[in-house]
């Protein structure tokens, strides 16, 4: 069965609208977002693809709080009460190296104030999910790269947020890590389906993870398409990939990507001559 | 000691082919660390026997280590040395604490550190002995000149290093606490103190040294008591080996202090990879 999210008497989860983002810097104002509206529904797993410096992470971090739009607004359905609004997981390693993994899988759970009988539970469960358990005494830098991104992902869901942001969170890791971890978050999201705002430059997870895929222009950011995946939940990553629809997905939107990560190649040689 | 226990890895292979008694590398460089004080102590006192050193200035380790003996029996040694901890003592904790929370409040807060930092530029650099007759001065002769002559020596290295610690946390982990809604104590609690300990522990050790230095030279001219005085008042009398032993007791606090001050950097950053 597909999941359809065409329902437009539901209010999105969240909305954007015309926004967008500059910087200034020393060779002038660098739009990074430039007019992106866009619906995301709730419990919808989205990807937003585009080439490196699209501002997707920009668009991300504006999300997470952590940066200011210049123009546009941003629209969240107020969270549950007692239920913090996102949480989000870093692309680099962002696991405080002063506190074992228990520590940091509990961050959220103990800045809030809950009692530690409830943080030792949601704690163990994620820590149990992501095949951490046996490490709750460690403390990150005795972790292998795998292993921080797997309580980083712990440390989000433990928090129990109205919406997760995932910021590339495998880019680093190697081929096989990465497909452990694809099938791993699908699994612990399959409890919860929480809405998830996923970024990635890799059009496979995009595809073998999202209901809908957003493509991004390169400098400045803007919508490019909007693509919905057909595919059943839940997943099995390898099978999925066997598919033939599968490949004809990724083939499509590899289409709309490549004029973009063609653009934003030839703007960084722009840049290095200027 | 990390360069030579690195080789200890490498070598030992090699050894193990040898004939005759056999010792790793890192234990037999352990010997000799250990071995060359005492060397070094014979040659002085046949040095000083045979009289190729000039015994009014460079007194034999022998006649220094039974003026010693004689300081501890008369208990003047305890009693200096006390004196001296004390002030030592509530000088540290007079400066290190207000250094310590300034300094992090510093890198935390941009326009605190724009206004603080041209105040510490300009009065760091300012020799920390030549303010001793302006302390002098206001505190007069008691312990409170001596206490916050320690104090200023402290706070200065403290409040630097924690200034830079902060600064130097990978701002990530800042957006971690943003993310999660860290009220700002939590931010300073779980994020900028923990992440600045490195760096305020070499700043806690910067300030001993100069809390030891600072010390003797306020006891030297302000003091009935303590380490100082007591080199200074055994220049007036000419005792030469109470100078020694005034300088090996303070030597020897400096030593004690950083293995203690070692061993509390182990326990408060485990997660940092010291091997």
């Amino acid at each position: 069965m597909q999941t359809t999210f065409n329902t437009p008497d539901t209010p999105p989860k969240i909305r954007l609208q015309n926004l967008s983002k500059s910087f200034s810097t020393a060779g002038g104002i660098v739009t990074a977002l430039d007019n992106v509206s866009l619906d995301i529904p709730t419990g919808c797993f989205f990807m937003i693809v585009g080439p490196s410096g699209c501002g997707k992470t920009t668009l991300l971090r504006i999300l997470a709080g952590l940066e200011e739009p210049t123009s546009g607004c941003v629209e969240v359905s107020a969270p549950a009460a007692n239920r913090p609004a996102n949480s989000m997981v870093f692309q680099g390693d962002s696991l405080f190296p002063w506190m074992t993994v228990y520590e940091n899988a509990a961050y959220g759970l103990t800045l809030r104030k809950r009692p530690k009988g409830e943080i030792a539970e949601v704690v163990a469960h994620y820590l149990d999910r992501t095949g951490m358990r046996k490490f709750a005494h460690a403390y990150p830098h005795q972790l292998s790269g795998g292993m921080r991104q797997r309580v980083s992902i712990a440390r989000a869901f433990a928090n129990d947020p109205d919406i997760l942001l995932m910021d590339e969170p495998f880019s680093a890791l190697d081929e096989q890590n990465k497909l452990l971890l694809q099938e791993e978050l699908l699994r612990i999201w399959e409890e919860t389906r929480k809405t998830v705002l996923f970024i990635t430059h890799s059009v496979d997870e995009a595809v073998t993870l999202g209901d809908r895929i957003m493509v991004m222009t390169a400098q400045p950011g803007r919508t490019k398409q909007i693509i919905d995946v057909p595919f059943e939940r839940p997943r099995e990553v390898l099978a999925l990939r066997a598919r033939p629809a599968y490949g004809e997905l990724v083939y499509s939107i590899w289409g709309q990507l490549r004029d973009e990560v063609q653009t934003a190649r030839t703007q960084g040689e722009g840049s290095v001559k200027a | 000691m990390s360069l030579l226990s690195e080789g200890s890895e490498t070598l030992p292979k090699i050894k193990a082919t040898g004939s005759g008694w056999r010792l790793s590398a890192g234990n037999r460089d352990r010997l000799i660390s250990a071995a060359s004080p005492f060397v070094l102590l014979i040659i002085w006192e046949i040095l000083v026997r045979v009289g190729f050193l000039d015994a009014r200035f460079f007194p034999a380790p022998s006649s220094i280590f039974s003026t010693l003996v004689d300081l501890i029996r008369d208990g003047s040694l305890w009693s200096n040395t006390w004196a001296t901890l004390l002030r030592l003592f509530w000088g540290f904790f007079l400066g290190g604490i207000p250094g310590l929370l300034l300094g992090i409040a510093m890198g935390l807060n941009r326009p605190l550190r724009a206004f603080v930092d041209p105040l510490i530029a300009t009065t760091y650099p300012v020799p920390k002995s030549a303010i001793f007759p302006l302390i002098l001065l206001i505190f007069g002769l008691g312990e409170g000149s001596k206490i916050v002559m320690v104090a200023i020596g402290v706070f200065y290295p403290v409040l630097i290093n924690s200034t830079i610690g902060v600064l130097e946390i990978n701002k990530i982990y800042l957006d971690v606490g943003r993310n999660f809604k860290a009220s700002r104590w939590q931010t300073f609690s779980t994020i900028a103190f923990p992440g600045a300990v490195p760096h305020i522990m070499s700043g806690i050790k910067l300030g001993l040294g100069l809390g030891l230095m600072l010390i003797a030279i306020a006891e030297m001219i302000g003091a009935k008591s303590g380490l100082g005085y007591m080199i200074w008042n055994a220049w007036e009398i000419l005792s030469v080996e109470t100078m020694y032993v005034g300088l090996i007791v303070i030597a020897l606090l400096g030593f004690l202090f950083s293995i203690a001050l070692n061993e509390v950097e182990r326990k408060l950053v485990p997660w940092k990879n010291l091997r």
